[in-house]
């Protein structure tokens, strides 16, 4: 007898899908125009079809956020901002099963990673920085940070809702409203997160979600209302980002793909290095920006190190449940 | 003895052989065991799980308050764990102290149990402060009452004080009293060892002193036997085997209590050791209330339902 682990599969049942989504523009739901299909990449079944949205999307959106900004979110001091980020923490946390399988379903990572990895980190992010909120005045370095107006932010697929809160929690704590474009590939979590919004009755139009591909995005790049880009993604769009805003009065923060290196020295805790390694390369399929992709061993350690690290991956489950 | 080759003995070669070792880095350490102990383990699995487990348990008594009688109701439980089901393997050993190995052998060859080895605690146990003739009459005295497995304590004093030399001279000269006719298990008492690194030289130092197994604790002090400690131990014995083809033994021992603590012990083993080391000649569990708990959870496979604490014995 072996000793096999069983698997620990979640009920889709919790999860309840849209046959199409519009976008969530103004604190509603507002029909598409054209749709096209998501799928969960382990069964390749279709999970629904979301809307692609164009410049007249795009320009709704805007224009709904910087309506939010000038008239309410603005106006409302630090710590009533902080109010609805913990509010919104919180359902995060109360529907983190939910958010788990939807995630695994549109993404394909095991739920094991969005279960315990990926949404409680997501409602941390959001804990935190409501918590920054309201402190703003007193961060301490050269005059205290200001809100930018409205932001458009475009986020890749590796870590959808993570990478949805990296950006959003921010923007929102410091008193910008938000235009954002998830993953063509991972549009789900995303919108679920916009009915998280209107359970938190955040003020619309504070937090806009257009979905399309690489057209929409370009529309929020290109847009005069934004004053300010959010990218996560490819080096080869980032550069295009940069180009398209060199111009103008925009600002963006790009955080680009690029491959780290491990570096094992003779003195290093092998065993943990080499857990090191192994989470480095493997943690979400490799599929992380600073993912551990090349190593680096002093000559004298080499062997040992390559030996235990295959002796390691030979343990792998690779099972698809 | 040789030594493997890998020293000669000296507390010089000792301490640079020791000090050249990996160190051991804490965090990750702990959060590689507090990974593995999310491993998920049901129906025919978990089924095998408890019975390895079962045959795994040094079934221990380590009371002042020892009687004789209370010794043999363990010996008679150490063969046939649950009477109303015979398929319920019989645990890996007895484990009691020197004076009362006589009586659990005589027992144990009387009720059917001649192939549970006894298991006595030597040198001091649990705190290892005596003379080293006291320490070697100790064991002589257990093998002479037919102890077939020693579980000796290492002087922490000395350890941790640096005479590297003088722990390793007295698992050797204890070594030489067990022969052949005992198994020799070394106690660190991990807890008091207060770091990993020395949990890791102190794995070395056994094995290389000519121990057969290495195990945590007295089960006397917390914390005992930890999944970080016992994993550092299984990653000692797997690169000893690597490096010197001879395969030791580990036995976690001290606070292991429900069948969940159990089988994240054996997920550690299967993951870090390998499956050679999924039997009791190679990993033993020290405990005394585990196998209450193994039995009910065994119960509740075989009947589908929890039995009350009730039907299983008290000692």
């Amino acid at each position: 007898m072996t000793f096999e682990y069983a698997p620990a599969p979640e009920s889709k049942s919790i999860v309840k899908i849209q046959k199409e989504y519009g976008h969530f523009i103004n604190g509603k739901f507002v029909k598409g125009k054209k749709h096209f299909a998501t799928i969960n990449p382990a069964t390749e079944e279709v999970l629904s079809h979301v809307a692609s949205g164009d410049k007249s999307d795009i320009d709704k959106a805007v224009q709904a956020a910087q309506v939010a900004y000038t008239k309410v979110w603005s106006k409302l001091s630090g710590a009533e901002r902080g109010k609805y980020l913990y509010r919104i923490a919180r359902i995060l946390q109360e529907r983190a099963r939910e958010f788990a399988v939807l995630e695994t379903m549109d993404n394909g990572k095991p739920i094991r990673e969005t279960r315990d990895i990926d949404i409680p980190l997501v409602a941390a992010h959001f804990f935190y920085h409501a918590g920054w909120a309201d402190k703003l005045d007193y961060v301490g370095v050269g005059s205290a940070p200001k809100a930018y107006g409205v932001v458009g932010q475009i986020i890749p697929w590796n870590f959808p809702l993570l990478m949805l809160a990296w950006k959003v929690a921010p923007a929102l704590a410091a008193g910008n409203t938000v235009v954002l474009k998830p993953a063509e590939s991972t549009p789900l979590t995303a919108l679920l997160f916009a009915e998280v919004c209107q359970q938190a009755e955040l003020p619309a139009g504070v937090v806009n979600i257009v979905t399309g591909a690489g057209e929409t995005g370009a529309a929020i790049v290109n847009h005069p209302g934004i004053a300010k880009i959010a990218f996560t993604g490819s080096t080869e769009v980032g550069k295009l980002i940069a180009k398209a805003i060199a111009d103008t009065k925009k600002v963006a923060t790009l955080e680009l793909g690029g491959k780290g290196a491990n570096i094992v020295f003779e003195d290093a805790a092998i065993d943990q290095a080499v857990e090191g390694i192994v989470n480095g390369i493997f943690f979400n399929q490799g599929h992380v920006c600073c993912a551990g992709s090349r190593l680096l061993v002093q000559e004298n350690v080499a062997d040992e190190v390559i030996k235990k690290l295959q002796n390691r991956m030979e343990k792998f489950d690779l099972v698809i449940h | 003895m040789h030594f493997f080759g890998l020293v000669d003995g000296s507390e010089s070669s000792l301490k640079s052989f020791l000090n050249n070792l990996p160190p051991v880095d804490q965090v990750g350490a702990d959060a590689r065991a507090a990974m593995l102990g999310t491993r998920s383990i049901k129906t025919s699995s978990k089924a095998w799980a408890i019975n390895t487990a079962i045959s795994m348990v040094d079934l221990t008594t380590l009371e002042g308050a020892d009687t004789p009688g209370k010794v043999k109701a363990l010996c008679t439980k150490a063969v046939r764990p649950d009477p109303t089901d015979l398929t319920v393997p019989s645990v890996g050993a007895v484990c009691v102290y020197n004076d009362m190995v006589k009586i659990a052998r005589n027992h144990l060859d009387l009720i059917g149990g001649k192939d549970i080895p006894v298991a006595a605690v030597s040198t001091a146990f649990p705190s290892g402060r005596a003379s080293m003739a006291v320490k070697l009459q100790d064991t002589q005295d257990a093998i002479d009452a037919g102890a077939t497995e020693i579980d000796m304590v290492i002087d922490r004093g000395a350890f941790l004080s640096g005479r590297l030399g003088e722990v390793f001279d007295e698992i050797v000269k204890i070594k030489a009293i067990c022969g052949d006719k005992a198994h020799l298990k070394v106690i660190f008492e991990t807890g008091e060892l207060v770091t990993y690194d020395n949990v890791r030289k102190a794995s070395y130092l056994a094995m290389l002193a000519g121990g057969d197994f290495i195990k945590t604790s007295t089960g006397k002090v917390a914390p005992a036997a930890t999944p970080p400690v016992v994993m550092i131990m299984l990653e000692a014995v797997r690169d000893f085997r690597a490096i010197t083809g001879h395969q030791i033994g580990v036995k976690p021992a001290g606070g292991i209590r429900t069948t969940k603590d159990a089988i994240k012990q054996l997920v550690l083993v299967n993951e870090v050791a390998g499956p050679d080391w999924l039997t009791n000649k190679y990993f033993r569990i020290g405990a005394s209330a585990l196998l209450n708990d193994l039995l009910l959870q065994r119960m509740k496979l075989t009947d589908g339902y929890y039995e009350s604490p009730n039907y299983v014995t008290v000692d």
